[in-house]
């Protein structure tokens, strides 16, 4: 742990004026008098208000640029964080599976899932003692303020995260000593407990973030009323907690499929790639399971962004940061399209799958429509011949594609097409049985087209032919839709394929080696994603450290450029890629057991 | 050890072709410095020149035109002259304005004291503005620069121009800004400061929806130049359309940055 830097709140604001020397004199006179209200004055704590900095009060280290280095630090403590945070999500319902199933199979996954995790989680805190080091030295009078706010809610993450580590380790090194009867209760409580723990440690973390976007509990010059609470309860806090949880387990399914793919890849024999397998598959499926609503928790976050500040919801998606939504359509884009790739590519594994495999292609140019819809910007950057030709600088048909109502519909397609591949890749080896199969199917045909004509309607016609208020508000009727095609048709399936005859059995391992690169490029979509939309985040603030109430006086107080935001998001996501490969590996060796034949002394 | 390899390259040419992307295949703009406090010399500007920093003040540092646009986002402010006095009358009113020019310093410092219909934020039935006071952190507009805006206000949106030049040093007059009020040192400066390359070619930027800079000086003179920079549509450029280049840049440069910029272009042979 590091020192916090010397400084306490003044008790009162006489206290502060008062001359030393004048201090104990006035202090004995009026001490009887003021003894009835010596205890409220006490307590009564006046904080000071936002400091007012100048360039000079930013330490410098030579050769050392303080943003980059903070900014890295933070992505790279996020992203191990995000990991870390997640797996325990996805490996205390494993277990459950496993434990409720009696099926070894899955308690052996999700035990290989935290000992990934296990390496992770010291890199984690490494680099958040890294970040809090990092900000003590480059920006101490942030730190100072944040620190004067949330002391109470720092200690207490402090003594949380020995907590967290204490639950993680009895969770991982008991694994095999609580086993089976009332001791597997024991370890599952653990493992919740575990969950419970590291949750609270990121919304704390989240607290101090969103506190910086929407600063509350301070006047107009940053004067903190007292109230840690309310400082915490920050107007942006729940967004961005729906958000991260969300995001977590998207983003530590993904990271788990690229473990898989790399140990599927390395595999020796049939049995191991099997294994590795069926455990890319449940990592794919957990990823897929949470990215479906991920847009959805993204678009609540936006929603709030501009309830809380026009301007920086204007900022967000109409100023400098726009163009960053055509890379997001780039990377999500490519999320969704690898991890449908990787389902089809699964069907393979199936005998029954044929069944379904006309109905692919179809589905593959859905996806890659609406990608491209998405994709499409506002206002495209022509020549100035390009220009003249157009007659301005929307295209006459593909104009309409850049507008929020066409990309609404599109993501809501994206959505509902995704969930359809997992719907025919859950089908594929199985044949229902149930006497109102035929019903059920036309049910969810019936459920999926009204659904989809829906989406189109509200869409076109409450996006181009009413007025503005309703082109957003009918986003969330679209949104409303496709889950209630989701949830409807999971509903339908569980029903009609209980107690469904497999066709075949699965040939597990029977994946190309192509499906697995499918894996990496979700790992590292996700990852370069959760980098670019970490710079946009910390960017709508721009030249404030907390928003409008502490301003950044730093030579590097103004936004930077996209394409710098790239190379740092890049450079960042290669060491987060390295030092990942690093913990495979080390999960990799630390089961090996080498016989040194002839190296130690023989016992008599 | 080569599926290590492969599996490397192959997260590299990802990562390479996320970055080539947003490095080449999206426009590059150049985010807008954090805003600095000019110091000003009230006592010496006429009305016409307060009202242009007003204006000035309402395209930039107001951040106004965000809302205040054709979008719809907020409603516009051009007939503001001969709104305010109907607002005034009307019964959601809850301000205590008896002018325009009060109406108007209202609005900008307690912007919920009238709600235009369909303008308020979601949930509250037009009665709480999603407006800041521009006084506030954000934007903390001083009292001077509250005045030149209403100024503008007045004057484009059809009203008459009530408010008096403050006798007072306006912007950044008790802030430590001299330096940052400073002309820009080098051409260099003003071209990225004005954007200039996200529309023209110069100075390594590649713009392409006006015309090519790189030469300029071999055809046009400085008088040319000049009237380019301040009175864009005065002559368009063969074969380019015209309102495309903002037309504030006589009020936003300094005389120094100006002539600086167009003996710098001058020179481009």
């Amino acid at each position: 742990m590091f020192m916090l830097p010397a400084f306490t709140p003044v008790a009162n604001a006489s206290e502060a004026a008062a001359p030393a020397a004048a201090a104990p004199a006035a202090a004995e006179a009026a001490a009887p008098a003021a003894a009835a209200e010596a205890a409220p004055a006490a307590a009564a704590v006046v904080y000071p208000p936002a400091p007012k900095l100048t360039e000079a009060d930013y330490p410098t280290i030579k050769g050392v640029n303080a943003r980059v280095a903070v900014w890295l630090v933070a992505q790279l403590h996020l992203w191990f964080g995000a990991f870390v945070v997640a797996v325990p999500m996805f490996v205390f319902i494993i277990e459950s599976i496993g434990m409720m199933t009696r099926d070894e199979r899955y308690d052996n996954m999700a035990y290989e899932f935290i000992k990934v995790s296990i390496t992770a989680y010291s890199l984690t805190a490494i680099l958040g003692g890294l970040l809090s080091f990092s900000l003590v030295l480059f920006y101490p009078d942030l730190f100072k303020y944040l620190a004067l706010i949330f002391k109470e809610s720092m200690f207490a993450y402090a003594l949380l995260f020995f907590a967290e580590s204490a639950v993680l380790y009895i969770y991982y090194y008991g694994w095999h000593w609580l086993q089976g009867g009332n001791k597997k209760w024991v370890h599952l409580t653990f493992g919740l407990l575990l969950n419970a723990v590291g949750v609270l440690l990121m919304f704390l973390a989240n607290a101090w973030t969103t506190f910086m976007m929407s600063p509350a509990a301070v006047d107009a010059a940053g004067v903190f009323n007292g109230n840690t609470w309310e400082a915490i309860h920050n107007f942006l806090w729940n967004p961005i907690n729906i958000h991260r949880v969300v995001a977590n387990v998207a983003y530590g399914g993904s990271i788990v499929g690229a473990y898989a793919a790399f140990k599927f890849l390395s595999a020796r024999n049939n049995e191991e790639r099997a294994h590795y397998d069926w455990v890319g598959y449940n990592a794919n499926f957990i990823a897929i399971a949470a990215l479906l609503p991920l847009p959805f928790a993204g678009y609540y976050l936006t929603a709030e962004m501009y309830a809380y500040s026009q301007q920086m919801g204007i900022t967000l998606m109409g100023g400098v940061f726009a163009w960053i939504f055509i890379i997001q359509a780039v990377l999500i884009g490519a999320l969704f399209l690898s991890a449908n790739y990787y389902l089809w590519c699964g069907m393979g594994r199936s005998e029954g799958a044929y069944r379904y495999n006309p109905r692919i292609k179809y589905i593959a140019i859905v996806l890659v429509a609406a990608f491209l819809v998405w994709f499409t910007p506002h206002t495209l950057v022509l020549t100035n011949s390009e220009l003249k030709s157009l007659g301005g600088p929307y295209h006459a048909y593909l104009g309409v594609f850049g507008i929020m109502p066409a990309k609404n519909t599109a993501v809501n397609f994206l959505l509902t097409f995704t969930f359809m591949s997992f719907m025919f890749y859950r089908r594929a080896n199985k044949v229902a049985t149930v006497s109102w199969a035929t019903t059920g199917n036309a049910a969810q045909i019936a459920l999926f087209t009204v659904g989809l004509i829906n989406i189109v309607i509200l869409g076109v016609y409450y996006g181009y032919f009413t007025n503005t208020v309703y082109k957003v508000a009918a986003s969330i009727p679209q949104v409303l839709t496709t889950l209630i095609i989701i949830i409807v048709s999971t509903v339908i399936d569980t029903f009609m394929y209980k107690g469904a005859k497999d066709v075949a059995p699965l040939h597990w391992g029977r994946m190309s080696t192509r499906s697995q690169y499918a894996l990496f490029l979700l790992a590292v979509s996700f990852t370069w994603l959760m980098g670019l939309m970490g710079y946009v985040r910390s960017g709508i603030r721009q030249h404030w450290h907390v928003s409008n109430i502490f301003r950044d006086a730093s030579p590097d107080a103004y936004t930077p450029g996209l394409g710098y935001a790239a190379n740092i998001v890049s450079i960042g996501t290669i060491i987060f890629m390295a030092m990942v490969i690093f913990v495979f590996w080390l999960s990799t060796i630390s089961g090996k057991h080498v016989v040194a034949k002839g190296y130690w002394k023989e016992q008599a | 050890m080569i599926n290590f390899l492969k599996v490397s390259f192959f997260s590299l040419l990802m990562v390479g072709g996320f970055w080539g992307f947003s490095n080449f295949g999206i426009p590059q703009i150049k985010p807008a410095p954090p805003p600095v406090e000019e110091k000003l010399d009230l006592g010496a500007m006429t009305m016409d020149q307060f009202i242009a920093l007003g204006g000035k003040i309402y395209n930039g540092k107001g951040t106004c035109t965000l809302c205040h646009n054709a979008m719809g986002r907020a409603p516009m402010l051009d007939k503001i002259g001969t709104v305010a006095p109907e607002r005034m009358k009307d019964a959601r009113y809850k301000g205590t304005a008896k002018s325009v020019e009060e109406y108007l310093h209202e609005s900008l410092v307690k912007p919920s004291a009238f709600v235009v219909s369909g303008f308020g934020k979601s949930g509250t039935n037009d009665t709480e503005s999603p407006m800041p006071d521009v006084t506030g952190g954000g934007i903390g507009l001083n009292e001077a620069e509250l005045a030149a805006v209403i100024a503008y206000l007045q004057d484009s949106g059809g009203a008459e121009v009530t408010v008096a030049i403050p006798a007072m040093e306006a912007p950044g007059a008790e802030a430590p800004a001299a330096a940052e009020a400073a002309p820009l040192k080098t051409p260099e400066e003003v071209i990225a400061k004005f954007t200039c390359g996200a529309c023209h070619k110069i100075a390594g930027q590649e713009g392409a929806l006006g015309p090519d800079l790189t030469k300029i000086g071999k055809t046009k003179n400085k008088e040319y130049l000049r009237q380019a920079l301040l009175d864009p549509e005065a002559v368009i450029a063969k074969g380019f359309t015209g309102g495309m280049m903002p037309p504030t840049y006589g009020e936003q440069m300094k005389a120094k940055e100006l002539e600086m910029l167009v003996n710098y272009l001058a020179g481009l042979k």
